[in-house]
């Protein structure tokens, strides 16, 4: 057996982040675990708010406010389960023992918590759509209102999927502290949303401004994730 | 016949910090709450030498494996592998240690060859690993189950695929707890030359088999019930039936 010391070679962030992005969504697409249960439950939320709320079009805040509440319940679903194989199949040892920094894995668990949003809203909104608009001329903006929100949700949510992960409560620990941190990104979101969605058509008076402080809070949880998760990942 | 308290630690010149020493451990403790699982842990294995660690269950054995490879942190002490501080320096050692522990450290639901190409391309093995892999999995006759999901599996050939993950990037420190767990006869055949002895290697071997210990190590770390130092030395230092008694002590 030939030996390989000093073939090695320490791989950039990036393709660490690759190599374990690419790994994951093999997985999701094997065993199907959060992005069916996401979409799901998304359009199972918009039934019960149809007959729930006896309307058959919504408008505005109502309408930003039903989407938006959806698909961050949906998004629970996946931040839950994010770390899962790496708790329970030893990943965050796997990975801790190989020469990448902490941050790929970061990087890579939010990539694909993104990547299953998209995938989410691809279906949820079509379906959203269907049950309660008039209109859907607001909905290729909305979907940059979307992207936005996501790159928050995941921010936030691999970061505290992360520190939940070897908690027995995980499951009550994630919304409940994952929850209050996302005040900001729906208010943000929704304010943007409902002004796409107006009963006349979509306003755009006052997006770009939400717009920004949503790309403002990605970037700080962003930059906090990148700054502790090599320091989280230790005992 | 001996009892634990009668294998006293004592200094020895073959675990005494040396320039060329793969581990060296000063004063190390480590602590879980207000519990002490490592107690006061000095000594050193210089490269290419293998130290079996023996100790009844809870003696800390697999705590003072993972401290070695990175994953724990030391409550206090001085803890240096291949030249790297721990755990300042840990990101510095990583990627040179391979580890097979009490979890395979593989992901169910890709196959073994998914799982090793995983693996190989985190530790940047050049082409993906793709040769180092094929040959691994041949040495331990897996070649024609590379492609089954892991979790279809038996324990016995999830432990050859751990061993072919911990040695793919042909690493200068080898930790092993309990490599042959899970194994037939057949299948330890096949896994011992890999995790033999070799000049450019160092091994640390948890291990409950105190015979195979003695004759396969060098160096011997006893470690007695709340993982205080029972004997560290040159494994002809310490006798399987001195060995055995450590066992008895435990609570």
């Amino acid at each position: 057996m030939t030996s390989v010391s000093g073939e090695t070679r320490r791989p950039s962030s990036l393709s660490a982040l690759r190599v374990i992005l690419a790994k994951d969504l093999r997985v999701e697409l094997r065993t199907l675990q959060s992005v069916p249960a996401m979409a799901l439950f998304a359009v199972t939320t918009f039934v019960l708010f149809r007959y729930g709320l006896d309307r058959e079009s919504l408008s505005g805040g109502l309408a930003a406010g039903v989407l938006l509440a959806t698909v961050l319940f949906a998004a629970i679903l996946a931040v839950n389960r994010l770390f899962v194989a790496e708790r329970d199949e030893g990943g965050f040892d796997a990975i801790r023992l190989a020469p990448v920094d902490g941050s790929a894995l970061l990087g890579a668990k939010a990539a694909a918590l993104v990547i299953y949003l998209l995938l989410l809203e691809a279906i949820a909104v079509p379906a959203f759509a269907l049950f309660f608009l008039d209109s859907w001329s607001g909905l290729p903006p909305l979907f940059g209102v979307l992207l936005l929100t996501d790159l928050g949700l995941a921010a936030t949510g691999v970061l505290i999927s992360s520190i939940a992960a070897n908690s027995r409560a995980r499951d009550l620990l994630v919304p409940l502290v994952l929850l209050p941190l996302l005040v900001p990104v729906m208010i943000a979101a929704a304010n943007a949303a409902q002004e796409l969605l107006a009963a006349g058509g979509p306003s755009y008076d006052g997006v770009a401004k939400w717009l920004a402080v949503l790309a403002f809070y990605d970037m700080t949880f962003a930059a906090v994730g990148f700054a502790v998760y090599d320091y989280l990942l230790e005992d | 016949m001996a009892d634990a308290t009668s294998v006293q630690k004592r200094p020895d010149p073959a675990i005494a910090p040396t320039p060329d020493a793969a581990v060296e451990l000063t004063g190390l403790w480590r602590e879980f709450g207000d519990r002490a699982v490592l107690r006061d842990l000095t000594f050193a294995i210089p490269a290419g030498r293998t130290m079996a660690v023996l100790g009844p269950n809870g003696a800390g054995k697999t705590t003072l494996l993972r401290i070695l490879a990175t994953l724990l942190r030391p409550t206090a002490g001085d803890v240096r592998v291949l030249g790297c501080a721990l755990p300042r320096d840990a990101w510095r050692a990583r990627g040179r240690i391979g580890f097979v522990g009490h979890e395979p450290l593989l992901y169910r639901d890709l196959t073994g060859g998914e799982n090793l190409r995983f693996h190989a391309r985190l530790h940047g093995l050049p082409g993906g690993g793709s040769e180092r892999i094929e040959a691994l999995l041949d040495r331990v006759r897996m070649t024609r189950r590379a492609d089954e999901l892991v979790r279809n599996l038996s324990a016995g050939m999830i432990q050859r695929l751990a061993v072919c993950r911990a040695l793919l990037h042909g690493p200068e420190l080898l930790l092993l707890d309990e490599p042959r767990s899970h194994l037939d006869p057949e299948a330890a055949s096949l896994v011992e030359p890999l995790v033999g002895a070799a000049p450019a290697r160092t091994r640390v071997i948890v291990t409950h088999d105190v015979d195979a210990a003695l004759a396969e190590a060098d160096l011997v770390l006893a470690l007695g019930a709340g993982g205080s130092v029972a004997y560290a030395g040159a494994s002809s230092g310490l006798s399987a039936g001195d060995a055995r008694a450590i066992y008895r002590g435990s609570p």
